[in-house]
């Protein structure tokens, strides 16, 4: 898990080189251009890895797609794009599970994101004033991130148990908060805002301090109020860490798996269950790897979908800009 | 299984490795993995020719055997002091033990086999032998037990037909691991009751259990989960007298009167108070052990963990009889011998011995909370001087394992969502019962289809 987070921290630096980079572009070109095989060269090492890691195992998995698939199987029939079309065939032995897991993971989606986007930015914002103790607010606010899921899921597990949990406790009631609609979403949401939340306030703490001063000083000069200050100058500055703080939350949160599996093991039924952790159980643990990988597929596209939509909207404001 | 808290099935330890954003790479290493399948020989290629001494002793030259297994909870201290017992006693023999998290051991495995680098020999559930050996994963050890001089008569029947499959033994049983009633004698007490003796009968299961609630004591909090929701409903529907599938396991019949009964009347538990509504994972023995519950069907490896405490004067004894016969839900492991790209005559020999030797201390094996597997063994001294293993062993004349096909833990998942959805009363026992035993019945097809009749 602390190698996780190591990744992730490290992975913050893409998206605020990124966000500087519109503004850089302006100067005049200096670079030098006359050795595109030096670039190339220096590209190499990731390009293997990426080829590797990524590529070779992404085409690798639309064969399996296509084929019964079991790996340690002699015999791996091949069917065609029967994987797929029994996820649009109705009472398939598919269908229903896989439909009902996406709508899983949408519900999780559709509830967190907008949580996880707006909620880090109001905690940037208060984080980037100058206080006493300012630092160590940072690290509170960041601290759950580093814990691991199996961590985050068992504390959970016990501080909401409908019957033993400490928060029912305190509350003086018994709200099902593990394992009944809708009380196990409000679990699952929240825990995953409060485990996250750090992470994706970290990356606008960056994007923030990379807002240059002159232009608040500007706006205070021209009588700009503090509200109109975010809106006019802090937003537009977020716009390029805002794209990667909604796609990586998007795709992050429709990969939810771990907390549902600790948290509520899909409970009441298989209403919690997660496409992840349906995928999961189907490759995994039943061996049916075909069928899981054609399911990947299915579930790569929506998000590909989804992306590219996250993309389009972002721009169009940009152009409007 | 091995946890001495309840958590240990299904996928945890992928969770445990699984963060938000690390989809990609995982699934990545899964394809990379797939990637790797080599071994295409036929399922069920015997293994290396019996020309050893027969396992009573190693002569051969020195070798160092792995041996992998998924015991990591309590029991886990038992095996690594018997296998360092081993190792200080043997000549020529070392044993190398890797313990792993059940879902880790069991993905890990058959790759770790296909590339030439599985371990030489290792212990795993009754119920997942058929899938391992229809995978090409373990192979069979008939000449083992013979040279072992190993029979039938060893064991109890369930527990050593269980190790076949396809006719072939693909096992060597070490133990037997029933579900058992604990009682918390407090509790009892503390309501006027017999703490001594707990209630063995419905009518009396279900007067004590008025009685507690007339006392203000929940007294058996009816898990939905599988640990011990699902262990609970299984024995009962043994007792009642239905199956969760037919004889030769291609339909499931959970959904059969009988086994409607058995969760209806489990359900009731919940319906007349007997247990609160929506109990957590583990809420019904943290409760127990906090003198909230009276009652929990668990199961015997839990011994240990309240041997452990002092806050509660408990109980353990076989489950009462709630229905028209007796039965109780129970697994055993076993050990296997994992198939090898090259086999080496003498690590099969010391593989032998090992599994010869640790199968004559399976009293001490025992002591982690476990029916030895073997008669002989089970009617010892030295088992007879655990007093709460002890206790059990005539669960070991009617406990029933899951059965032995290929692939049967995926049909078993419907069989504990069905009784999820029940006990949380999201459907009535017949409705839960009837769609998760469709279901089960497609996938019992499919895995024929996959693995052969």
């Amino acid at each position: 898990m602390a190698v996780t987070a190591e990744t992730q921290v490290g992975g913050v630096a893409a998206p605020v080189a990124a966000a500087r980079r519109p503004r850089r572009a302006s100067a005049p070109r200096t670079g030098r251009r006359s050795r595109p095989l030096t670039a190339y060269l220096f590209l190499a090492p990731y390009l293997v890895l990426f080829g590797a890691f990524i590529i070779a195992p992404a085409v690798y998995g639309i064969w399996i797609s296509l084929h019964d698939y079991d790996f340690v199987l002699p015999f791996k029939p091949w069917v065609g794009l029967d994987n797929y079309v029994s996820l649009f065939t109705p009472g398939s032995r598919d269908f229903g599970d896989f439909w009902q897991s996406m709508g899983a993971t949408g519900i999780f989606t559709g509830l967190s994101v907008p949580c996880l986007v707006v909620l880090p930015l109001g905690i940037a914002v208060l984080l980037n004033r100058k206080f006493p103790g300012r630092t160590f607010f940072r690290a509170v606010f960041f601290l759950p991130y580093v814990l691991g899921v199996a961590v985050i899921g068992l504390l959970f597990r016990y501080i909401l148990d409908p019957n033993v949990g400490v928060v029912n406790y305190f509350l003086g009631r018994s709200i099902p908060w593990t394992t009944d609609l809708p009380w196990v979403w409000v679990s699952l949401v929240g825990m995953t805002v409060w485990w996250t939340l750090g992470f994706n306030a970290t990356i606008y703490l960056a994007g923030l301090t990379d807002i240059p001063r002159e232009l608040y000083e500007a706006a205070e000069m021209d009588g700009a109020s503090r509200g109109q200050q975010f809106w006019n100058v802090t937003l537009p500055g977020l716009r390029p860490v805002l794209v990667f703080v909604v796609t990586t939350t998007i795709l992050a949160s429709a990969n939810m798996f771990g907390q549902q599996l600790l948290l509520t093991k899909g409970a009441p039924g298989t209403s919690t269950r997660t496409i992840i952790g349906y995928i999961a159980t189907e490759g995994l643990s039943s061996f049916r790897m075909g069928a899981a990988a054609a399911m990947s597929y299915i579930l790569a596209i929506f998000l590909l979908i989804i992306s590219l939509v996250v993309f389009r909207v972002f721009r169009e404001r940009q152009d409007e800009s | 299984m091995t946890t001495t808290t309840t958590t240990s099935p299904g996928l945890a330890a992928v969770a445990a490795g699984f963060s938000r954003r690390r989809f990609l790479v995982l699934g990545g290493a899964g394809l990379a993995l797939a990637a790797c399948g080599g071994g295409n020989s036929a399922p069920g290629t015997p293994g290396a020719p019996d020309t050893g001494s027969g396992g009573a002793s190693y002569g051969g030259p020195a070798v160092t055997i792995a041996f992998w297994n998924g015991f990591t909870g309590g029991d886990g201290d038992v095996i690594k002091k018997i296998v360092s017992e081993f190792n200080a006693q043997a000549t020529n023999v070392k044993v190398e033990m890797n313990i792993y998290q059940w879902a880790d051991f069991f993905t890990k495995l058959p790759a770790a086999v296909s590339t030439g680098k599985g371990p030489d020999v290792a212990c795993m559930h009754i119920d997942d032998i058929p899938t391992n050996a229809a995978r090409n994963i373990i192979t069979p050890i008939d000449q083992v037990a013979a040279a072992l001089n190993l029979q039938e008569s060893d064991f109890s029947s369930a527990v050593w037909q269980g190790g076949t499959y396809k006719g072939q033994r693909f096992g060597i049983p070490l133990d037997i691991h029933p579900l058992a009633l604990y009682w918390n004698k407090d509790v009892l007490d503390k309501a006027g009751l017999d703490a001594e003796k707990p209630p063995m009968t419905r009518s009396d299961y279900e007067s004590v259990l008025a009685e507690l609630k007339g006392k203000g004591t929940q007294g058996f909090w009816v898990s939905p989960f599988q640990f011990t929701g699902a262990f609970t409903y299984m024995s009962l529907l043994w007792q009642f007298g239905g199956d969760a599938f037919d004889a030769g396991v291609t339909k499931a019949t959970f959904d059969s009167p009988e086994a409607v009964e058995a969760l209806t009347w489990l359900t009731s538990m919940v319906d007349q108070g007997y247990s609160p509504k929506n109990v957590g994972q583990d809420a019904d023995y943290i409760a127990f052990k906090n003198s909230k519950n009276a009652f929990n069907w668990n199961g015997i490896w839990q011994i240990n963990d309240l041997k452990a405490q002092d806050k509660i004067n408990w109980g353990v004894g076989p489950v009462p009889q709630i229905g028209s016969q007796q039965g109780v839900w129970g697994n055993s492991h076993q050990f296997v011998q994992l198939r090898q790209t090259r086999p080496d005559q003498n690590k099969v020999d010391a593989t032998r011995y090992f599994i010869n030797w640790v199968s004559q201390k399976s009293a001490e094996w025992a002591t982690s909370g476990k029916i030895p597997a073997k008669l002989s063994v089970a009617e010892s001294p030295e088992f007879k001087a655990l007093k709460e293993e002890y206790s059990l062993a005539p669960e070991a004349q009617y406990v029933h394992f899951p059965p032995a096909t290929a692939g049967i833990g995926d049909a078993l998942t419907e069989l504990y969502t069905a009784v999820n959805n029940a006990v949380l009363g999201k459907a009535s026992p017949q409705q839960a019962l009837s769609d998760g035993a469709k279901k089960a019945t497609s996938i019992l097809q499919d895995n024929l289809k996959k693995y052969g009749a």
